[in-house]
């Protein structure tokens, strides 16, 4: 009886850590409508509910409703599986993520390796979506996510392990409490916190371009380059099974935004009464404008001038970062 | 270690394709991402348009004929005009040549805000499109104003032009030029000095001047190659001679100075239409010319600078009210047929962008 409801609790907790990430992805895609809009001098949708605030919500229930259509020539299993491979393990980053410090389903002890392990199993749905589409633009974009995505998890991971050295831990909860001390004070009063923005401005640049690419976010959404290869490794889906490759791939932006605030802002910290769940929120948000104003300002870099940038600059400079990281941490 | 043997595949590019510039159609071989062969192939628009001149009166073919670069209607009706001017030896009145110069340039304005933002687009800014939308609503509403038509103005009349233009029109170009420097400088901002758009625009796709004569290219593109041939000058038409305007050149011939030719010509479009609004005199705006025109017999050649090159028509004339045979040179045409040459050996996402420098609109290339 005992083991029974422990099976259901931890079933309970992932489908409420499901729902807050569906949720959250759901409020992206408004946003990024309404910003980009804005940003374009436009309204955005506007018909659908005040604002166009149940415009996600049409939108879901057209895709759910949309024929599912399988290209005669594609290869029906792995079509089908495609999809659901980028998107579970998107889904299953949101487990980890502490919203605040007693707010997480899993407080793993390898975290970070956890979510990027997760992180690394996506290209393999894109590969499987590009070869099993049977089409030459799903083809060529599936081959460049997943070049793209194997490219940029390396300096990903080294970007945050200086991160990983300050804070002496893999756990997020850990990272995340490493940074509540002060770093400054004057007169008793927090000037700055020590959030490791302060510690490793360059690790937080990296981490950022990398995860930006690993992403497909503007200006590295280059499988997806709508002037080159139409919609990239997802041309032929349709329905539901675009709709999830759709969402993982939002899922992802956000939890790079999240992972942001974990590991340089302080997670769930700041100032004042105000609960940490609102400032996670917050400064997670934040981020999500800032990729959405990347999105609508600039234009797409090259594949070739990407795969330099990944090797030749991004890699090398996170490598020196961790150095210099592991000589002041000894000194 | 034995060569790594990799394989061609053909990717077709359209007709129906997100960025392709209408119904243009490349059939492009890539090996891997570079492009070993391209094969444009045209016809998708054709509507059999210099057939069709044979069995219309010359005013019924200014209206067709601005369908034919549906992008700039004001030049295709000059271009079609002044070889039957050439032919009966019409004097334009003075303020119809001035009327026609300011619309032409603010033609010239709308069409390479369109290209701004489609090359925007093309290299995966999505905002320059929007942005550019506005101030080309602008110039339309001042299009309606003067012709009636937003797009296909069917406005120039062998001798003239259709009517006099109202005052708002004059008072509406005034306010758009005062406005418009500002938002020149907003687009610059947005997009020109960005350094992503430098890294994929500079040193992308030489246009070589000796190659570029060869295939028949003119225009911006021509400039952009380092060639300072602008038929305004080289050869003015109307009264351009009577006006303070430059010539921007390249130097390189790259993608990027292709584009920044387009940006400094607005800037000299709007230098013209501002002098045009000062010097505009008053008088007739068309010669005492029959609406049904008979042009004596005879052939004739004129050219003209259209925001993609050099457009003329070539006339035949029988002496009846129809024209004989009218063959349109158009630049778009010409600029197609040198895409294989120039698209070999390119990035996929540089073919993205050398297209579309070339600017073809599929009206003008079919017809």
């Amino acid at each position: 009886m005992g083991s029974l409801t422990t099976v259901g609790m931890i079933a309970l907790k992932g489908l409420a850590a499901l729902a807050i990430g569906l949720a959250n992805v759901i409020v992206f895609l408004y946003l990024e409508r309404k910003v980009v809009a804005d940003m374009q001098v436009r309204f955005g949708p506007m018909r659908v509910g005040p604002h166009g605030l149940l415009q996600p919500i049409a939108d879901s229930i057209k895709l759910i409703i949309k024929e599912d259509i399988i290209p005669a020539e594609a290869d029906t299993w792995l079509f089908a599986l495609a999809p659901v491979i980028a998107f579970v393990p998107a889904f299953m980053l949101y487990l980890t993520i502490p919203i605040s410090e007693h707010l997480v389903v899993a407080n793993l002890d390898l975290g970070f390796f956890y979510l990027f392990g997760m992180l690394t199993v996506v290209p393999v749905g894109i590969l499987i979506a590009g070869w099993a589409s049977h089409s030459k633009y799903s083809l060529i974009g599936g081959l460049r996510g997943a070049a793209q995505q194997i490219s940029y998890e390396i300096p990903l991971l080294a970007s945050v392990l200086g991160v990983i050295m300050l804070a002496g831990s893999f756990s997020l909860v850990e990272i995340v409490k490493a940074q509540q001390a002060p770093l400054l004070q004057l007169g008793g009063v927090t000037i700055l916190p020590r959030w490791f923005i302060f510690l490793q401005p360059f690790g937080f640049l990296f981490y950022f371009t990398a995860a930006l690419a690993d992403t497909q976010r503007t200006p590295f959404d280059m499988p997806e380059a709508e002037s080159e290869l139409v919609q990239g490794y997802s041309t032929e889906y349709s329905s539901m099974k675009f709709a999830l490759f759709f969402l993982g791939e939002y899922s992802n932006a956000l939890i790079i935004s999240a992972l942001s605030v974990i590991a340089f802002f302080g997670g769930w910290s700041g100032p004042g009464p105000i609960p940490g769940v609102v400032w996670f929120f917050l400064k997670t948000y934040a981020f999500v404008y800032f990729i959405i104003w990347l999105r609508s300002t600039l234009p797409r870099i090259r594949i070739d001038q990407l795969m330099d940038l990944g090797w030749k600059v991004l890699l090398p400079l996170t490598l020196i970062n961790i150095v210099v990281t592991g000589f002041l941490i000894i000194r | 270690m034995a060569e790594l043997r990799t394989d061609e595949i053909q990717v077709n590019f359209g007709p129906q394709h997100p960025s392709m510039h209408g119904v243009l159609f490349l059939k492009v071989t890539l090996d891997g991402e570079i492009i070993t062969n391209v094969d444009p192939v045209i016809g998708y628009l054709h509507r059999s348009m210099e057939k069709i001149f044979e069995y219309r009166t010359y005013a019924q073919c200014i209206a067709i004929i601005d369908r034919a670069d549906y992008m700039s209607a004001f030049f295709n009706e000059m271009a079609f005009i002044q070889p039957v001017e050439k032919l009966m030896d019409i004097d334009v009145p003075e303020r119809a040549k001035y009327l026609r110069v300011m619309l032409m340039e603010l033609n010239r304005i709308q069409n390479h805000l369109l290209f701004y933002g489609a090359f925007g687009m093309d290299i995966g800014a999505v905002s320059p499109l929007l942005y550019c939308q506005r101030e080309r609503e602008k110039l339309f509403d001042l299009f309606e104003l003067a012709a009636g038509y937003r797009m296909h103005p069917n406005y120039f009349r062998v001798g003239g032009v259709k009517e006099d233009v109202p005052e708002e029109f004059l008072t509406g170009t005034a306010k758009f030029c005062e406005d418009f420097a500002g938002w020149l400088e907003e687009y610059n901002s947005l997009l020109t000095g960005n350094e992503i758009f430098q890294v994929r625009t500079r040193g992308v796709g030489k246009i070589d001047t000796g190659w570029a004569i060869n295939v028949g290219m003119t225009g911006p593109l021509l400039r952009a190659s380092g060639f300072k041939w602008d038929v305004r000058r080289g050869e003015p038409y109307l009264n351009y001679d009577e006006f303070d305007f430059e010539i921007p050149v390249g130097t390189q011939g790259d993608v990027y100075d292709a584009y920044w030719i387009r940006m400094a010509e607005m800037e000299q479009s709007l230098r013209i239409v501002k002098q045009a609004l000062s010097k505009l005199p008053d008088g007739p705006i068309k010669a005492k010319v029959p609406l049904n025109v008979r042009p004596p017999k005879g052939e004739a050649y004129a050219r003209i600078e259209s925001p993609r090159g050099e457009l003329a028509v070539y006339l035949v004339s029988d002496g009846s009210d129809k024209p004989y045979r009218a063959k349109l040179r158009a630049p778009s045409f010409l600029h197609i047929g040198s895409v294989p040459d120039l698209l070999r050996g390119a990035f996929v996402a540089d073919a993205i962008a050398l297209v579309a420098i070339l600017e073809p609109v599929m009206g003008e290339v079919d017809r």
